[in-house]
């Protein structure tokens, strides 16, 4: 069985090559790997950028995702309103729209200079919507009966979200929010528009430098790959280990 | 324990669960047995008492207290007495020896060690040792309903509130959970609860009181209430209940 699939994927990767080839070859490309290869370090640098600024908003994304999931279930209506209404402007609104406005409106008026950290809040806020949903979702599921005996022991309500509902909604959603965070790798290329020198920008300056698209592009795509597949990876291990329990 | 419920009044949107229900017990009572048919309201007075919910009108005095309408004054009311659930409620991400011992650490102030040992002690005393360390999916209906036993319990209650603690059981199992209730009455422990097992609430209790729309219809020593019922509502629901015995 084993081999069987090995080989069959084999077979199949083979003719995704030769098909890749042809169209590759249709184009009659002149591949210049040399011209990219002088601009590695700037490459190199944009790639250590958007590990940092992924890991930035990645922690402010799970912690305010978090706050904003609660804020919803609170019995404080006005609390409640104010992030349910901020979880519906952001997924309402492109992401492209919010970096531009945020970065040239609301960033200037409160005089954030540094752009990197401009950047982290700014992809932070978008993320954090997207990652409130996921949890809130998990809240939701965890039958009223927990509650019920959470409340019967004497908890109060922290330490009912702390010992009983959390624990039980981050199992359900661990794979969802794995997810997430790899479309939080991806979305950080659009940080390029506000001109913050991560991956996909550095990508660009290169590849004009350089004049070789196809040569900057591909190890573009590879970069990110590498970001994301372990985050892929890791959403099924975990999905497997919860499902086992 | 002395009890004394007057005037209780609870709807749930246009449905009268408990329509100015009143009872009262002498000092001294042991155990209170609520009977009565399904949707009567045997369930919701007795999270009433237990302080799971609040009256629309009507007073609770449990032992010469007052129960308060406020939630801080309820949560302490709840912390000294102990609440079992028909569907028994434990924490699923939790073996059975962390379901008992996480109330003891954070809400009635035990040290861990302190709290392992009396979980341990209460564990092997009922013959689930061998299950301490199983979570909750991979116990038998029986052995979850007791270990949240223990959960209430442990702590030594003033007072012990059982749900329908046998509704979900099959036979075996329902004598299992039984027992080790009698056990604990024999022992001393001020009980209430609501239960279709007719033969244990004459078993065990001093005080059975019918529940039927929202009202007590009778209330009086066991042997009285069903060898001589009063009320014709009664006499009825004992006849078709014990049809089968």
């Amino acid at each position: 069985m084993k081999i069987r699939t090995l080989l069959i994927g084999s077979l199949v990767l083979l003719l995704l090559a030769l098909a890749s080839c042809q169209v590759l070859a249709s184009l009659r490309y002149h591949w210049n790997w040399s011209g990219i290869w002088e601009q590695r370090e700037l490459l190199l640098r944009g790639w250590g950028l958007t590990i940092l600024i992924s890991l930035g908003a990645l922690a402010g994304t799970i912690l305010f995702g978090l706050l904003l999931a609660i804020g919803q279930e609170t019995r404080e209506p006005v609390l409640r309103a104010v992030c349910r209404g901020y979880v519906e402007l952001i997924r309402g609104t492109p992401l492209l729209t919010q970096l531009l406005l945020g970065y040239y409106v609301i960033a200037a008026a409160f005089h954030v200079d540094n752009k990197i950290l401009a950047g982290i809040i700014l992809l932070t806020s978008f993320e954090a919507a997207y990652m409130a949903e996921i949890l809130r979702g998990g809240v939701a599921s965890i039958e009223r009966a927990q509650w019920d005996a959470a409340r019967a022991l004497g908890f109060d309500r922290k330490q009912t979200w702390r010992f009983v509902i959390l624990p039980q909604a981050l199992r359900r959603v661990l794979p969802g929010m794995a997810g997430q965070c790899a479309s939080l790798v991806k979305d950080s290329s659009l940080l390029s528009v506000l001109g913050i020198a991560e991956f996909a920008k550095q990508t660009d300056v290169a590849v004009s430098t350089s004049s070789s698209p196809l040569e900057g592009y591909i190890p573009m795509a590879i970069g990110y790959l590498a970001l994301t597949l372990p985050l892929s990876w890791l959403a099924r291990k975990l999905e497997m280990k919860w499902r086992a329990t | 324990m002395k009890l004394d419920v007057s005037g209780l009044v609870k709807n749930y949107g246009s449905q009268r669960a408990l329509d100015g229900l009143s009872l009262a017990l002498p000092e001294g009572t042991r155990c209170l047995a609520l009977i009565g048919p399904s949707g009567g309201g045997k369930s919701t007075l007795l999270r009433h008492i237990g302080g799971l919910e609040l009256p629309d009108a009507g007073t609770i005095e449990v032992n010469g207290k007052f129960l308060s309408t406020d939630e801080t004054a309820l949560r302490g009311f709840r912390r000294k007495n102990g609440f079992l659930f028909q569907g028994y409620n434990l924490f699923p991400h939790l073996t059975a020896r962390q379901n008992i011992v996480l109330p003891l650490v954070e809400v009635h102030g035990k040290t861990p060690a302190e709290a392992n040992d009396l979980a341990i002690t209460n564990l092997e005393r009922f013959g689930l040792a061998p299950h301490a360390d199983k979570l909750p999916v991979q116990l038998s209906g029986g052995q979850q309903q007791r270990v949240a036993l223990i959960r209430a319990m442990v702590a030594a209650p003033e007072l012990l509130f059982l749900d329908e603690p046998t509704a979900a059981l099959d036979p075996e199992m329902t004598v299992e959970v039984l027992e080790l209730v009698r056990e604990l009455i024999l022992g001393g422990q001020d009980v209430i609860l609501c239960t279709h097992e007719m033969g244990f609430a004459r078993a065990v209790a001093d005080a059975v009181a019918f529940v039927a729309a929202g009202k007590i219809r009778e209330c009086a020593k066991p042997d009285e209430l069903f060898n001589t019922p009063k009320e014709p509502e009664v006499k009825r629901f004992l006849s078709r209940v014990l049809e089968f015995r």
